[in-house]
Formats: structure tokens, sequence, C-alpha cells
């Protein structure tokens, strides 16, 4: 949160929608999506109640906590801002009254009154409002007025019959509403920039499925349980997200066994990009997204992705392309899955690692050792044994919950 | 589920567990309370005592109730070693024993100012008595030699150790018999210090002891109350410590009737391995039975460790994998057994609960996991 807020009864919380004010006729499918992303997201919460406006959504707390609501609602993209708000009447008698007690609670040397009045049927203009309003705090507090850079800032929103005050300004996850721009499939590795590349997805407003290979027993199972965890970071931008965990053994024992010691990793990858586009076709995902970042390691140089690439039309967006590592980290850190991406565990891409590995390689020979094993119904194996699991944000309980 | 771990711990004996619960319900006492609840418990942990005392032949008050085998070991080693360092700084112990032991020396070497002598073992894994010999001098303390190894099983020569170091220096001899109580005989009466822990013999976890001669002072790692004769203080673990002896006895009344069980357990499974390619055997010939060390030469630890718990079977690995860079067991090593075998070994641990169906099960496993994942 970014700024201090003083809680009295706050009843309502006011957001505000973000970049899609800007977006025209495409609006009104923009705030439908928002709403409904809010509501899953709250959906804990049975007692809140929503009420929209053109530009605003309100959420009635009806007695839950403020805070939680908040710290839930500061995930969800879209929102550029949200303001813990009380409601009264539009009655100035009523407005004064409410704002004169947030005055007194607030721990403030400085005030300013800023009201907007949006119905202009309201017998006083604005600043004749802000007077009236100021007048009981600047005579029974030691508040001083500073239009310029108050402690406290007093806005009021006078609406036909409720009128809403509010303290401060909570930033919000911005970008936009998850599932206005269609849906992508992630490539989950278990590092740390897969997770930053989905959640630089989520932000502008693309749902994400995950696809991860696993390839027991090389990979064991705590580095499934990991991906699995990381999955449940990430599904707290949406509310859920479906995993597709693809059984990648027998594929990659035969790149092993076929292809040069060299090529391994760009024919695995190729592979991989494979399987990623027939389960889009599954799924309806529009575009492949992946957390590779140019010249990181060798299966991520140019030339390494233009020989991937090769193998799908589809987009393979990379989100966190062109951010050096510690930029990528520290959005790791930030989003909070910086810390389960760094667990030892062997996942896909550090099994199998060749000694050389290729930084150039070209399509050509990447082609012509394909050739040499019949991999078409390897991956068709692959896509048929697929497992699906939904993820969920809060930890499922088990059967030991009795213990604790 | 197959589980042949048994070195790792044991599930506790259902005996025991009834004894456990029991004295949980009715005994919940301090033992250090003055009233009648807290002096039950009082007086059945030092029946415990005096049982555990009676079975190793010793004096009750030798018998010390830590939490665990790693308590024990560093008690013995640091706490001996800072009451007794005005008689020398000079501490003997080998390469290959238990981090508890390693890091305890280790911690005196860099905060302390002893000197630390760490005996190489020979290629059966286990301490040559010529070497140990001529690590002796003038200002040694102590000597900490493991009874058997916890990755290979192999035997230490403890009596020949005990003797050469009491005949030829003053120091006192530390044994660690965590792996080697209730499968052999431990000459508790030639040793001065013995660690032994209970969820190695079907036992509570958080329970051990340590045997300490009368006649030797040690420092408290845990300062506290009067508890332990006032040199291991804290709140006893009256529940654990109370079933300690049962535990005890019921491990070694079996001892002779298990042993031969596994070892034909253990000869079974050294024929199909010898029969397999590219299959090393690391234990020595006569190691203890109950632990089998071996390598599959073209599939990691890990991999293995992970292919056959895939198939129920539990056993373990000293060497997982970190990314990219490969853990070696520091026991082959030591072992001079090169890093192909140290990087790809198992630990297979036999009980008297292992069935002949298990071990088949194992092996039919090891040969098509060897056949389908092994990488040249």
């Amino acid at each position: 949160m970014t700024m201090v807020q003083n809680k009295i009864e706050y009843n309502h919380i006011l957001v505000r929608f973000g970049e899609l004010s800007t977006k025209g006729k495409n609006k009104k499918d923009f705030i439908k999506r928002l709403l409904v992303n809010v509501k899953n997201a709250l959906r804990a919460y049975p007692h809140l109640t929503y009420e929209r406006t053109h530009d605003r959504l309100y959420i009635l707390l009806h007695g839950e906590d403020a805070d939680k609501v908040a710290e839930i609602l500061s995930h969800v993209f879209g929102i550029s801002s949200f303001s813990f708000a009380i409601r009264v009447d539009s009655n100035i008698e009523h407005i004064k009254e409410m704002s004169l007690r947030i005055a007194k609670q607030a721990d403030a040397k400085t005030f300013k009154i800023d009201t907007k009045r949006s119905d202009k049927r309201f017998p006083m203009i604005s600043d004749e409002i802000n007077r009236a309003v100021a007048g009981p705090i600047l005579k029974q507090t030691d508040l001083k007025v500073d239009v310029k850079h108050p402690d406290l800032k007093i806005q009021i929103e006078i609406h036909e019959q409720d009128t809403y005050l509010m303290t401060g300004r909570i930033g919000g996850a911005g970008g936009y509403p998850i599932g206005v721009g269609g849906k992508a499939l992630i490539m989950l590795s278990g590092g740390i920039d897969s997770p930053v590349a989905a959640y630089l997805t989520m932000k502008r407003g693309v749902a994400i499925e995950c696809i991860h290979y696993a390839s027991p027993p090389y990979t064991s199972d705590r580095a499934k349980e990991k991906v699995l965890e990381l999955a449940r970071l990430v599904s707290r931008y949406q509310g859920h997200v479906r995993v597709h965990i693809v059984p990648f053994t027998e594929l990659q024992l035969a790149i092993y066994q076929n292809c040069d010691e060299s090529y391994a990793i760009t024919i695995m990858r190729r592979m991989m990009v494979r399987i990623a586009q027939r389960l889009s076709e599954q799924i309806h995902a529009l575009a492949i997204v992946n957390g590779e970042s140019i010249g990181q390691v060798a299966s991520q140089t140019l030339e390494s992705m233009l020989c991937i690439n090769d193998v799908t039309c589809m987009p393979v967006i990379r989100p966190v392309c062109t951010m050096d590592k510690l930029e990528i980290i520290q959005l790791a850190k930030q989003i909070g899955t910086y810390e389960t991406s760094i667990l030892p565990f062997e996942d896909c891409c550090t099994i199998f690692t060749p000694q050389n590995p290729v930084t150039k390689p070209s399509i050509a020979k990447a082609v012509k050792m394909e050739q040499r094993f019949d991999y078409e119904s390897l991956l068709t194996s692959c896509v048929d044994q697929i497992e699906h699991i939904d993820i969920y944000p809060n930890k499922e309980q088990d059967e030991n919950e009795d213990l604790f | 589920m197959i589980y042949l771990d048994y070195a790792s711990t044991t599930p506790i004996r259902k005996e025991i567990l009834d004894a456990y619960q029991k004295v949980l319900r009715v005994y919940y006492g301090n033992a250090d309370s003055l009233h009648q609840i807290g002096r039950e418990s009082q007086k059945l942990m030092e029946k415990s005592r005096a049982q555990i005392a009676q079975l190793f032949s010793v004096s009750a008050s030798e018998i010390f109730f830590t939490s665990c085998a790693s308590e024990s070991n560093s008690w013995a080693i640091k706490g001996f070693a800072l009451a007794n360092m005005y008689r020398g700084k000079h501490i003997i112990t080998t390469c290959v024993e238990h981090s508890s032991v390693l890091h305890a020396c280790d911690q005196l070497e860099k905060h302390f100012g002893f000197e630390v002598t760490y005996l190489p073992i020979t290629k059966e894994g286990i301490v040559n008595i010529e070497t140990l010999k001529q690590a002796f001098r003038k200002d040694t303390i102590l000597v900490s030699v493991m009874a058997v190894n916890n990755e290979t099983g192999a035997l230490n020569p403890i009596e020949e150790c005990a003797k050469m170091i009491h005949e030829q220096t003053r120091a006192v001899f530390h044994v660690d018999a965590v792996q080697a109580v209730g499968k052999i005989n431990i000459p508790y009466e030639q040793i001065d210090m013995v660690t032994v822990s209970a969820h190695k013999i079907y036992g509570c976890k958080g329970s051990a002891i340590l045997y300490k001669k009368d006649n030797l002072s040690l420092l408290p790692l845990i300062n506290g109350g009067q508890q332990e004769s006032g040199i291991r203080g804290g709140t006893s673990n009256a529940p654990v410590n109370i079933v300690f002896a049962k535990t005890l006895r019921l491990a070694l009344e079996e001892q002779g009737n298990t042993y031969a069980h596994v070892k034909q357990l253990n000869d079974t499974l050294r024929q199909a391995f010898r029969e397999m390619d590219d299959v090393t055997i690391n234990s020595p010939n006569d190691a203890l039975p109950h632990i089998l060390n071996v390598s599959f030469l073209h599939v990691g630890s890990e991999i293995m460790l992970n292919a056959l718990n895939e198939r129920g079977i539990c056993v373990s690995a000293q060497s997982t994998c970190s990314s990219h860079k490969k853990a070696h067991s520091y026991v082959l090593s030591a072992m001079g057994l090169g890093d192909v075998i140290s990087t790809h070994a198992i630990r297979i641990s036999l009980s008297y609960l292992t069935t002949m169906e298990e071990i088949q099960a194992l092996i039919k496993a090891c040969k098509e996991i060897n056949h389908d994942y092994g990488t040249k």
C-alpha cells in the first residue's frame, strides 16, 4: 500500500479503473471483465456487494475486513488505484460532521478539502463546500490548511443521493483486466524468469495457462512441486491457473540417443515448442510465452531463438527478453516468486547439460538431426499423456490438517 | 511402499508406541516438579536410566538423556574438549564421521584453537590401527571413531582402537554407535563415551543418550537447571526418556534373531548386483549386512532415487545433485572410489521387517531402471 490510511468505519472501497479508460468502445467489455475478475478474486468474502458506475466500482464491505480485501484487490489487473471510503447522505451537515471526525482522528498537521460535485443539482458549488467543510476543522482542531502539500487530503465526491469521503489512495496493479486480451500458454520451467514472464503477460490482460515439461526420474517430484507452487503464486493474479504437465522423458531420451550432444538442448527446445503449439490449439491459446532473455544461456541467443522459433508460426512472446537478470530478479522478488524459484531442484533444462552446447545452431542441422528418429509419434504420445492440474491461490488443506 | 531406508530412521515399534502413549497420557508431569505427578515421571525416568545402564553393564550415573544423536556427538566432543583443554588441544577423528562429529571438530579448530587430525580410511572404508597409532601426540585428549559407517556399513575395529588408545595415550575414546546398536555388540566397558539414538532402533524421534564414564568431566552445551546431573539443562523429555529403556531392551533381545535374516537378504542383493553389468558394490565384504551401498555407473544417485521412488521403493542417496554441480559422497571419495562411483551411489538399508519379496522387487526395479534410464 502506498498511502497511510486512517481507519474509521470505512464501509466502502472505491475502485478506479486503469488504462482501460482510454479504450473507446471496448470499454464496456473491459469494465464487465474487471468486475468479474474482482468478484472472482474476492469470492472468499461473501458479504461484499458491488455497485458499478460508468468510471468507478464501489465495493460495499458490510463489515468485511477492509485491509484484507485491499490486499487482494492490489493484485487485480485493470485497477489504477482504490481508496477506502465512507458513505454519507448528500447533506452538507452530514458531510461536515464526518469530515471533522476524520480530521480529528488523523495524525496530521495540515489538511486540504478536495470536493468533486458530480451531482450539479447540489445547492453549493465545490469551492463553497470546501470552505464549509474546512470551517469546523479549523475551529475545532489544530490543523492548518495547506493546499499544496497537505498531510491529510479529504476527498469528497458528491453524487445525487450519496457522498463518499476518502483520505488516501492505494496504488492498484495497473494493466488490463485479465481475459480481455485472450489467452496464452506459458512455458513454466521452475526458474526465476518464467513466473515473471507469466506476471507480465497477465498484466496486459492476457489470461494464462501453464505448460511444464517433467522428465522423471531425471527430474524429481520436488521439482514438480516447486513448479506447482510457482503456479500457485502467479495464480493470485487471475484467481486460478491450469497447469499442464507433459511427460517428457521418452522424448528427451530419444533426443539424447539420436542427436549430437551439442544440439541436444536446441532440439529439446524445438520439441517443447511443438508440444506447446499442439496444446495451444487444444485450449485455444493464441500465443506461447516463455521466460527467455537474450544471451542468458546458450539456448537464448538470437541464433538459438531463430532456430527454435522455426518450428511454429504462433507468436512466441518473451516478456523478459530484453531485461537484465537483476531486473528480472527484482520483479520476481516484487511478485513473491523469487524465493521459490531459487530452490535447488533440477528442472528439464538443467539435466542433460552438454559440455559445449551450440550457441549458433543452424536450422538445417537441427532438421537433419531430427530426421534421425520418429519424433512425431513421440510428440503425439507426449500431448496425449499430458496431466492437467487446476491450481488455486489458497494452499489446499490436506488430510493431515487435523495435526495442526 | 517398500521402505529400505532403515539407516535413516525406523518406524516406531508398536510396543514402544503403546508405552509412549500411556506415559504421555498418564505421567505428564514435569520430572523436576516436587509434587506427586512430577515425582512419578521422575521415578520412571530414573528406572529407565537404570535399566539402560544395566543393559550396557555400566552405572546409571553414566547414562545421560539428550535430544538426538547429533547433540550427543556434539556434546561428547565439544563438551569434553572444552572442559579438558588444559591437558592438550589435539583431537583425532576420521574423515568419514557423521556431520555432527565433523562440524563439532571443525568448530573447535576454527574458534577454540584446537588441532584435529582427520584419519584417512582404507579402501574398505575403515580406520587402520597403524595410522591411528601414528596420529597420537602427547597433547591428544580425545579420539572419536564411529562404530559403523552410516553410508557403507563398514565396521571399524573398535576394540583394537580402544586397546591401542588406552595403552598408548591418556586420551579418551568416543564412539558414535548410532548405526551399530541392536546390530552388533559394543564393548561399552572399554569405551569412554558412546552415542546411541532411539529412532534408529524402532523408538521415538528426538531421543538419544550419551554414555559417559563417571570420571570424565564435560562442559554443558545446554545450560539450565539440575537436570541430568546439572550438565544438560532443559525440561526432561520424560516420555521419550522413559521408553528408551524398552526400545533398547527389545532391540538387543532381537539382535541375534534378526541378524541372520538380514544377512541372507544382503547376500541375495549382493549376488544380484554382482550379476548386473556396470554396478559396483561399495560396501566392503565384511560390512554390517544392514547397509549396502552400490553404484549404478550409468544412473546418477538422484535419478536412481527418483526412479525407485516412482516405483514405491524408498532408498537414500548421500549425493543428491543441486543444479549443475554434482555432490559427491565424501565417504566413498575417502575410500578412493573416484568421481563416478561417488556421484552414482545409493544406500539400501535393511531391517528385520524387510522381506525377501521386497528384496526381489528392488532387484527387478533396479534392473529395469538401469536398462531404461542408463546414460553413458
